[in-house]
């Protein structure tokens, strides 16, 4: 309680268009205090580490930012509409919209604000009161047609501070968008970040999201996505390198009749935490999810995966299929998969499974036998097991990070 | 081809080996020759599998007392990947499936190690291609196999062939292949027994272990070795395969035990 309290006293005053925003969740923060384990969300997470992001201040004018890959990675091709987010600039002070991505004004927002739950869920959600209680800049976009650029949003960190982001997106009737977002933490930075969007009817949005961490960084990043009837949303995750993560994919079909494509994948060594808590709410009927998700845990770290697949009375026909696979390469590495699925509805179809194995000892003989190294065999047995997920990254994702540099790493 | 002055490529000493303190093999002795091919039968469960297992040097067997040397060298000391590099294969009975990695990529990879070893240049994408074609000819497998994940989904035969078509690759000194006939139609038995022929040079030999006369048909064996219990318990030549065909395996087992019993 005290930490949080002394926290949200040093935070500026309430200002700007997310003014009633801040005010409200500093004070839901101050009611709620630090998470504990008796709480069901949070009973896995290193509450130690959660602590210490909130010693760290909150990012600052004129601190440099960075970004934790090759320059020449971050570059985007000609193609690619490119937007970094610095959490006190205006972030597109510096980038030219094309046709089809329009700025949210500030009436507009002010009503999207108003009209959506947002406020109900500063009470109810910890990581989401955390980012508005600090939050000073939005990027608010609204966005439609058929032959859009791919959209980039990269997600710096201060290393020291804490930086909190906050983007909506709102994609129209049958727009079709392919969206990266790119958090790259770097020595001991912390970074909040949620992503509120809206995926018109028919409407259909390809979401990667890469997650790499660096030293003591930690990330708690919330996406909340509501999504119309006949829209289409994937989503893909790729998680590593934060001493702290969570990620809490959101989504919320309002009245069924859409798909929704989870694919996640954590790699984790050393001593992280990574953490997957997804949340699927069927609210009509013919309702389909397709959720999987990787994990593939080394040394002393320990990857937590919770999956909600909530299907009320009137989800009728709706099928859902989750499966959490993991690997697990080290007897002091820890994984935790949970469902948690509550049905009512009758006329259903929801399955689950979770499997946690090690790596095949006669597969890695097999390639051994043919001369293979035993690392560079766990290499191309790690590669194989990660691809499945991988696959769904867009090809200009592939730019962010080298997975043969990022297995090598995983003893 | 037996010629008494080649060189031995292989020589297993009284070799002991266990699982999980569960002794398997009891004591097996074995000279292979340059040139020469072997044939070992004998009961389910008598050991043939944990023999090959144990000279290619999989994790799950410890060997408890014995010794066995390639080419003069200690093969026990050597991981397995290196054993492989210096050139001994090992056709698995049941050869694993393994999502996600490529037929092609993982033969090409393990070809160049290969290369590596005994000093031929390494070859690009390109020069692999055609090379495996034509080691794809010689077992008639088709290319679209080179394509899927290292024997996924492939049948019983079809991954059969593919060791062979590994075999054809490595160019190995010794191959050991472990029961490479069982599961293949007549046709299938006459092209990997035509594979496993032309592969054989005076230099290298061959350690066929099966279950059936049939396969000593079309590659004949210049030794035929019993086991029984993990150990060798007699050895002739071709004759004996056929002999065993005709009678099973309890008349020598009697015979042994009556000669111990002397
Ligand atoms: N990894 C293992 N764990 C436990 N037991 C084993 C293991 N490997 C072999 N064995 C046992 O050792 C004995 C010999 O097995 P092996 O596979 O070598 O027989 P085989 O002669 O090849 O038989 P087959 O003709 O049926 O292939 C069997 O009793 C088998 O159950
Ligand atoms: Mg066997």
């Amino acid at each position: 309680m005290a930490a949080c309290r002394q926290w949200v006293e040093y935070l500026p005053p309430p200002d700007g268009v997310l003014e009633k925003c801040q005010r409200i969740s500093r004070q839901a923060l101050m009611n709620f205090g630090l998470p504990t384990h008796e709480l069901e969300a949070w009973r896995l997470t290193d509450l130690n580490r959660l602590k210490e992001i909130l010693n760290l201040p909150i990012s600052a004018k004129d601190n440099e930012l960075k970004i934790k890959t090759n320059e020449s990675f971050v570059k985007a091709p000609n193609n690619i509409v490119q937007i970094i987010i610095d959490p006190l600039k205006n972030p597109l002070e510096s980038t030219n919209l094309p046709t089809g991505f329009k700025v949210l004004s500030s009436k507009e927002l002010q009503e999207k604000l108003d009209q959506s739950k947002l406020y109900d869920s500063i009470n109810e959600n910890w990581t989401i009161a955390l980012n508005h209680a600090s939050t000073e800049q939005i990027l608010a976009l609204k966005i439609e047609g058929k032959e859009l650029p791919p959209l980039e949003l990269v997600i710096p960190s201060q290393a020291g501070f804490f930086s909190p982001t906050r983007v909506i997106l709102l994609l129209e009737k049958n727009t079709k968008l392919d969206l990266l977002q790119v958090v790259s933490g770097s020595e001991n930075s912390a970074q909040s970040h949620l992503i509120d969007i809206e995926v018109g009817q028919d409407a259909e949005l390809q979401h990667n999201f890469i997650a790499l961490g660096g030293g003591q960084a930690s990330l708690l990043a919330q996406i909340a996505v509501n999504q119309m009837n006949g829209s289409n949303y994937s989503f893909a995750a790729l998680q590593h390198g934060w001493a702290l993560s969570r990620l809490e994919p959101r989504i919320n079909q309002l009245n069924g009749k859409a798909k929704t494509k989870l694919k996640g994948l954590q790699i984790s060594n050393g001593k992280q935490q990574l953490a997957t808590h997804s949340s699927v709410q069927f609210n009509g009927p013919e309702g389909q999810l397709e959720q999987l998700q990787k994990t593939a845990a080394s040394e002393s770290s320990h990857c937590i995966f919770n999956g909600e697949i909530n299907v009320p009375q009137i989800a009728q026909k709706t099928n859902a299929a989750q499966l959490s696979r993991n690997l697990l390469l080290s007897n002091r590495a820890r994984i935790d998969t949970k469902p948690e699925l509550e049905i009512v509805a009758d006329d259903v179809r929801c399955t689950h499974g979770a499997t946690i194995s090690n790596l095949q000892e006669e597969e890695l003989f097999y390639l051994q036998s043919r001369g293979i190294k035993a690392e560079t065999a766990t290499s191309l047995l790690l590669k194989a097991y990660c691809q499945e997920i991988l696959n769904n990254f867009h090809v200009d994702a592939s730019r962010w990070f080298d997975i043969n540099n990022l297995l090598a790493r995983i003893k | 081809m037996i010629r008494p002055d080649s060189n031995l490529i292989l020589e297993i000493s009284n070799l002991h080996a266990s699982v999980e303190d569960q002794p398997i093999l009891r004591g097996v002795n074995l000279k292979v020759r340059a040139g020469e091919i072997h044939a070992v039968m004998g009961r389910n469960g008598s050991g043939k599998s944990t023999l090959s297992k144990v000279i290619a040097g999989h994790p799950a067997y410890t060997v408890t007392s014995g010794s066995v040397s390639f080419q003069g060298k200690d093969l026990l000391a050597m991981e397995p990947e290196e054993r492989a590099r210096t050139g001994v294969f090992l056709g698995f009975q049941y050869p694993v499936e393994i999502p996600g990695v490529s037929n092609l990529e993982f033969l090409r990879v393990a070809t160049n190690i290969r290369r590596q070893q005994t000093g031929e240049e390494e070859l690009d994408t390109f020069e692999f291609e055609d090379l495996v074609q034509t080691r794809l000819q010689m077992v008639q497998m088709n290319p679209n196999f080179l394509e899927r994940s290292v024997n996924e989904g492939f049948s019983g035969g079809e991954k059969k062939r593919n060791e062979i078509l590994q075999m054809a690759l490595l160019e190995p000194i010794i191959a050991i292949l472990d029961e490479t006939d069982s599961g293949l139609d007549i046709d299938a038995l006459r092209v990997v027994a035509s594979g496993v022929n032309q592969l054989s040079k005076p230099s290298t030999a061959t350690l066929l272990i099966t279950h059936y006369q049939r396969l000593l048909n079309e590659i004949i064996p210049d030794y035929v070795h019993v086991m029984s219990s993990g150990k060798i318990l007699r050895t002739g030549g071709k004759e004996l395969a056929i002999e065993l065909e005709q009678s099973g395996y309890d008349w020598i087992e009697q015979t042994v035990t009556s000669k111990e019993g002397h």
